[in-house]
């Protein structure tokens, strides 16, 4: 028998747990030209911001160790150019789309929730972790009063489930996830990127012209397993758990940790099909191990 | 787009930091276009490295690399029978319009060139000396000359420049280029080189009247336009705009790039 695929997140019925994450996978149209959306559990776009945004400039990348940092800047079209010229293809396909929004004030979240919830998005994620962008970022995240000040102001003017996507770069996971759940968050999502550095020894300047930028890929696994872990022992909401997951069996050590459902982001960019890929992957792990259901995975590792 | 595992049956060593390796896929070849590009693995290192295709011959495609850094030393070391790992094709390409078309490229910013030049002149004709492509390469020295053979091949002439006066001309590109369009007409000038070059050749061509595309280079991650790294800045209508290089690019009208 084929093992139940299925997760419910905050209500949303996902047909499998593999998500794209937020910055790596555009407005789907790119790899939308290598496989049909519709095999995705969902996709959460390019992050938004209420007013276009040209970004950081070039070059916004630079490779590491099993990894990359990138500092884009959170270029975008803006939300309204979103809900007008992109949502309605998203909309074409039978996946689940997440709108990720970034505010540089409160007001900006409650309004951006406001007009997507209208347009019939499926869920909100904030992004209150981008180590990119000096305002309607990582400075939202790192303090329990100010994510909770931006969750509570989501949630009174969304009518979707609200996520909350988690900064790495804080003390302590665990009280920002509370702080989020106790705020009437739905679910959260992490790890955003780690914040990082290189600096090219020939010319003595920084590779990004950001000078700094957010570290993902391979290299930051396993943080993120960790994290998700410690978050998983301190809320009850679900969690999106991302941070360097390429394969079926990085997606199954997450779930375990305490993840419900997993995004894949960096993964893309080496292997188109790395999303699909990793579904398959999970769904052979249950088979073999013949459990019924991923929800059964969830916070299943035997701690030591 | 596809990914497609191909077989390397050709390898060659230009110059003492330049290789030329030829795989086969007949997927890839039936896209191909002169200015498009795939993204290679490069073994352990996680991104793909973004390299413009230097020609098509049949199934084979051949691309021309400078060693940079530990991507292109895994490539360079690929032997005949290794398989890559390829995303292709990727980008735009070159429009090549009818008429007399000037091709200007500096130093590793010449093999997509050559492509494009092998494109126009079977578009033409068969004789070298009535092909409707004229080259002018630009080196920094005599060991860093490329492909000057081959350009030789399908184009009228073909112009050598080095920074050193070690071979053909001493100087530029923007000397030879200068008098080209003074002598004729060029239905269009297409570009690939360092953005000082580029910034040049647009400036003069664009004093001759003459069209001019230019072919960027920019660091990249996913090649197919998703994740926003590669992006160039663009004026069109007096606005600005974030253009992708490796979706919208890599070659772009030199009047909208912001050089």
């Amino acid at each position: 028998m084929n093992p139940d695929m299925r997760v419910t997140i905050a209500g949303v019925e996902f047909k499998n747990p593999v998500v794209t994450a937020s910055g790596t996978f555009g407005f789907g149209r790119e790899y939308g030209e290598f496989y049909d959306l519709s095999e995705l559990g969902g996709i959460c776009v390019k992050g938004l911001t209420p007013l276009p945004r040209l970004g950081n400039a070039t070059p916004r990348v630079a490779e590491t160790p099993s990894g990359m940092l990138n500092a884009v800047g959170l270029q975008n079209p803006g939300v309204d150019a979103f809900i007008a010229n992109e949502l309605p293809n998203l909309r074409k396909f039978d996946t689940r789309v997440i709108a990720n929004i970034s505010g540089g004030t409160v007001a900006e979240y409650g309004e951006m929730c406001e007009k997507l919830s209208a347009a019939g998005v499926d869920m909100i994620e904030l992004n209150v972790s981008c180590p990119n962008v000096k305002a309607g970022g990582l400075h939202f995240g790192t303090s329990t009063e100010s994510v909770s000040s931006v969750v509570r102001e989501a949630k009174m003017r969304s009518t979707v489930p609200i996520i909350v996507k988690l900064s790495p770069n804080v003390t302590s996971i665990a009280d920002i996830a509370r702080a989020c759940e106790d705020s009437g968050a739905d679910a959260l999502s992490l790890i955003n990127t780690i914040l990082g550095m290189r600096i090219d020894t020939r010319t003595r300047r920084p590779v990004l012209a950001n000078n700094v930028g957010g570290l993902s890929g391979p290299a930051i696994f396993p943080v993120a397993v960790r994290m998700v872990w410690q978050t998983r022992c301190a809320v009850r909401i679900p969690i999106i758990g991302m941070g360097g997951i390429a394969t079926g069996d990085n997606a199954v050590e997450m779930l375990l940790a305490g993840a419900n459902m997993v995004a894949v982001g960096t993964a893309s960019f080496v292997d188109p099909l790395a999303p699909l890929k990793v579904r398959d992957g999970i769904e052979k792990y249950l088979r073999q191990n013949e459990i019924g259901s991923v929800s059964e995975l969830c916070g299943g590792v035997l701690l030591n | 787009m596809q990914q497609v595992l191909c077989r390397v049956v050709r390898r060659a060593q230009l110059a003492d930091d330049v290789v030329a390796l030829a795989f086969e896929s007949a997927e890839l070849a039936r896209t191909a276009r002169a200015g498009q590009f795939i993204g290679v693995k490069c073994g352990e290192n996680l991104l793909r490295r973004p390299i413009s295709i230097c020609d098509v011959t049949g199934d084979e495609l051949t691309i021309v690399f400078a060693l940079k850094g530990a991507g292109t030393q895994f490539l360079a070391e690929r032997k005949v029978g290794d398989v890559l790992d390829v995303l292709g094709t990727l980008g735009n390409g070159f429009d090549i319009p009818e008429g007399e078309i000037l091709v200007v490229g500096g130093g590793i910013g010449s093999p997509p060139l050559l492509s494009a030049a092998k494109t126009a002149q079977t578009e033409s004709v068969n004789d070298v000396a009535t092909s409707r492509v004229t080259a002018i390469l630009g080196f920094r020295s005599k060991p860093n000359v490329i492909l000057a053979r081959e350009f030789a091949t399908v184009c009228r002439e073909v112009y050598i420049t080095t920074d050193d006066g070690t071979f053909g001309r001493h100087g530029t590109v923007a000397a030879p280029l200068e008098e080209l369009l003074s002598a004729r007409k060029f239905a269009a000038v297409l570009a690939c080189g360092p953005r000082p070059m580029l910034r040049a050749v647009a400036e003069v061509a664009e004093r001759h009247g003459v069209t001019c595309q230019v072919s960027l280079e920019e660091r990249m991650a996913c090649g197919v336009g998703a994740c926003l790294v590669c992006v160039c800045a663009t004026r069109k209508d007096g606005e600005i705009a974030n253009r992708r290089v490796c979706r919208d690019g890599p070659v772009l009208d030199s009047r909208e790039v912001i050089l």
